[in-house]
């Protein structure tokens, strides 16, 4: 454990070094000032000159580079260059509300995943099985945002029941919070869910075919019981593993539900920041979605050698 | 599950799937196109109102930060000026009850409204605009700070009448004080004008939460009676198809130029709704650059005027809302006259044109900002301009960051099309530095010399120079952008003509209700 958390950091510091360095290098050769996008089309040639003194984009690049990474690792973002507030606060407001659609999206996914995944493998050779993989198909093949407009119509302009967007932090209004949160994280969830649904029929059905399972039924135990005591734990380890890579992709994906909900998520927050050019927000929203999933990866990897005590050996 | 699971044939589960699919398919199409009928509208009493809005402001201090989108919320509901412009362009009073101008039109006292307060309690007088006037010089970093420089000083009279001596007569400056830059603050700014507002207008900011919506709370002590409404709610959304969403939902009252003009005309059937069109001061420009060939060649210009049916690009670009105006002055504006008779639709004087200058195969680029209109107008315009044996090849400039950087400040482009939002911009937009390198040698004498006028010379010198821009076709104007808004038919009050930046809500009201609630 001691020298995961190791092997951790250590991966953590390289990943984010590689990629605050190509962030940063990428976004100034996009086309672009951002004193100009900031100030407007009647910024004077002083005011331009004063702005960017005082945001220091007229310092070398590499003397730029070395106070951002002096901030990141005083846990300091900087200031936005378009709203001159401090990002930290901001960034971290922001990825709450994503991290809870994303979460949130994710439990749903896996509640309903699981169990249909499991029933799809069992009974795939019967009407049930063949229903369940039909439908995933189906839902592997829409994208989210259209999820997410079908919700939007449906639930909340033809039927009233829920407001069609917008957010409520948990703590101001617990009620309204829910209200909100219910149509994005379904959003998110479904699309997923039928992804997951399908990686868990086949690893079910992988393990199916095991002669370990065979094994247990000689020993007496019933299908169903053979499967829940030895089966799905094997089939755990490749469903946690497409989880894994499904959650990193939900975290930049969840954007396209953000704009749809009007969810003032990090998502949105990195693509008006784009837009904007505000250089200093773009390069540490990328680093802290790159922590999340180097984060993400660390505690997949974990869970491999949690559910099969044989990874232990390969694991560092 | 106790069943065997080995046995059955393969080949009737495709089918099953296949006809799986198509059930979910149905169900899913039944679910969008399910009738309207169960909606409600809730909100239709009390005094709380939510408006979406496009563009949020990225802090609440126009003396420090361009944009529109912060005098649009403040100007008139929070902030109030000197003099307003009312909804039919003219200039009325406000915070000055009335005014008398010198003979030479220099010096302009100003009598001050009495029992004005500021939101915070403090009372409104001469000291204010004395302090707000100077601040303007001092303090303001906004370049729109150049309207008040022809204000040689103010003074205070007494302490409800001010003098402003200006360096020379001006009648465009008269007009500026019922702008952004006139704004009244109080002598003693000790708040954040980032954060916080402190005006004489009927409502006050009350929460402000980044990236979602900014609150206004009606204020009972206004010098115009009670606010009509407690709560504004301005909720900024930038995606229309989510403005129009929330409006269908209840979520919100009143759309607020939130929504496409496609969208408009639908939400037009809904009879639990209002659309009211007014003007703004938004004209989509396709913009030349004059300092380069082709179009350093008035005959290229003028031909391409004739080019182009501009009704046909109004009614694609904007669903035919908008109004076709021929120079960059609104309806509104005292000088206006309509000028779209100058440069017909004609492509056979437009091909004979571009044969006189021997353009008979020309090839222009012609860079497009990804804003909707934009790109649904430019489409339009490169078939018409094919029509008459011009080649326009598009290129899609990412907006703002990359059309401002490649057009309007390296000036690398030939040909483009945006819309100009501000109020009175004739005179920025067609001068010599400005994007489109427009030679005003001629124009701005007579500008000027119109601007130090007596009101009807500055009204017939500036229909001069309208004339005269028109004609040289440095750039056309190919409509008038509308200000679409889309309510609840329980609204009065909506003050739909953008006369100025400010969005006014100071008459908005349910028209169920009186006072109280």
């Amino acid at each position: 454990m001691k020298r995961q958390v190791g092997w951790l950091a250590g991966q953590l510091v390289a990943t984010l070094a590689l990629a605050s360095a190509l962030v940063f290098v990428v976004l100034r050769v996009l086309p672009g000032d951002s004193a100009v996008v900031a100030l407007g089309v009647n910024a004077t040639p002083q005011a331009l000159a004063q702005w960017r003194a005082q945001h220091g984009t007229d310092r070398p690049l590499i003397a730029q580079y070395g106070s951002w990474m002096g901030g990141l690792l005083r846990g300091d973002f900087g200031t936005s260059f378009v709203t001159g507030r401090a990002l930290t606060p901001l960034i971290l407001d922001r990825v709450q509300v994503t991290l809870i659609i994303v979460g949130l999206g994710m439990l749903l996914a896996l509640v309903v995943a699981v169990p249909l995944g499991t029933l799809a493998a069992v009974t795939h050779r019967s009407a049930w099985g063949t229903v369940i993989a039909g439908a995933s198909q189906v839902g592997v093949a829409i994208p989210n945002f259209l999820v997410g407009v079908l919700l939007v119509s449906l639930v909340a302009v033809h039927l009233g029941w829920l407001p069609a967007g917008g957010w409520t932090p948990p703590a101001t209004n617990p009620a309204d919070f829910w209200r909100h949160v219910i149509l994005p994280s379904v959003a998110l969830g479904t699309v997923q869910a039928a992804i997951i649904t399908r990686y868990v029929r086949s690893a079910v059905l992988e393990v199916m075919r095991e002669d370990f399972l065979r094994t247990a039924r000689a020993a007496g135990r019933t299908r169903a019981g053979a499967l829940v005591r030895h089966g799905l734990r094997n089939a755990g380890v490749p469903v946690v593993t497409v989880v894994g890579v499904q959650l990193a992709a939900m975290l930049i994906g969840a954007v396209v539900v953000e704009r749809v909900f009007v969810v003032p998520g990090l998502g949105s927050l990195l693509v008006d920041a784009v837009q904007q050019r505000d250089l200093q927000a773009v390069q540490s929203i990328v680093v802290v979605l790159v922590a999340l999933v180097v984060v993400i990866n660390f505690v997949v990897d974990l869970l491999y050698t949690v559910l099969d005590p044989r990874l232990r050996v390969v694991a560092r | 599950m106790g069943r065997p699971i080995v046995g059955r044939m393969a080949r009737p589960t495709l089918r099953r799937t296949t006809a799986a699919v198509i059930a979910l398919a149905v169900t899913m199409l039944a679910a969008c196109t399910a009738g309207s009928t169960a909606q409600q509208y809730p909100g239709g009493e009390g005094r709380e109102v939510t408006i979406a809005v496009a563009a949020e402001p990225v802090n609440l201090d126009f003396t420090t930060t361009s944009g529109a989108a912060i005098p649009q919320l403040l100007m008139n509901n929070v902030y109030e000026t000197l003099v307003k412009i009312d909804q039919d362009g003219k200039v009325v009073p406000m915070l000055a009850t009335r005014w008398d101008v010198s003979a030479d039109r220099t010096q302009y006292t100003f009598h001050l409204r009495q029992g004005v307060t500021f939101s915070d309690g403090r009372p409104f007088t001469a000291d204010d605009v004395v302090a707000s006037f100077d601040r303007v010089r001092t303090a303001w970093v906004n370049a729109i700070k150049g309207k008040m420089d022809v204000v040689e000083r103010t003074e205070k009279v007494d302490a409800h009448t001010v003098l402003v001596t200006l360096s020379r007569p001006s009648n465009s400056w008269l007009y500026n004080l019922g702008t952004s830059v006139g704004a009244i603050f109080p002598a003693k700014i000790d708040f954040d004008l980032k954060t916080q507002a402190v005006g004489t207008g009927p409502y006050v900011v009350t929460s402000v939460r980044p990236g979602d919506r900014i609150v206004l709370t009606g204020r009972n002590d206004w010098w115009g009676g009670p606010a009509p409404l407690r709560t504004v709610t301005v909720r900024y959304l930038t995606d229309p198809t989510a403005a129009v969403n929330a409006l269908r939902a209840g979520d919100v009252d009143m759309l607020f130029n939130s929504a496409t003009g496609d969208q408009v005309r639908q939400l037009q059937k809904d009879p639990r709704l209002q659309v009211v069109e007014g003007t703004s001061t938004g004209e989509v420009l396709l913009s030349f650059n004059n300092r380069v060939p082709p179009f350093d060649d008035v005959r290229v210009r003028r031909a391409f005027a004739y080019a182009i049916d501009r009704k046909a690009v109004m009614d694609t670009a904007s669903a035919g809302f908008g109004t076709l105006v021929a120079a960059m002055v609104t309806p509104q504006d005292p000088f206006y006259e309509d000028l779209t008779g100058v440069f017909p639709f004609d492509p056979a004087r437009a091909r004979a044109l571009l044969k006189e200058a021997g353009q008979q195969h020309l090839h222009v680029t012609f860079d497009v900002p990804n804003l909707a209109y934009a790109t649904t107008a430019a489409e339009l315009i490169v078939s018409q301009l094919a029509d008459v044996g011009v080649t326009a090849t598009i290129t899609t400039d990412e907006f703002p960051a990359v059309w401002l950087d490649k057009v309007f400040t390296r000036h690398d482009f030939q040909m483009s099309v945006i819309q100009h939002s501000e109020a009175h911009d004739l005179l920025t937009v067609f001068h010599r530095d400005y994007y489109l390198g427009y030679d005003d040698s001629k124009i701005a004498p007579l500008a000027a010399a119109a601007d130090a006028g007596t009101s009807e010379q500055y009204v017939a010198g500036m229909k001069q120079v309208v004339r005269m821009i028109v004609d040289d076709a440095g750039g056309i104007v190919l409509y008038l952008a509308p200000t679409l808004i889309v309510a609840d038919k329980g609204l009065d009050g909506i003050q739909a003509n953008a006369v100025t930046e400010s969005m006014d809500l100071t008459a908005l009201r349910w028209a169920s209700t009186s006072s109280g609630g």
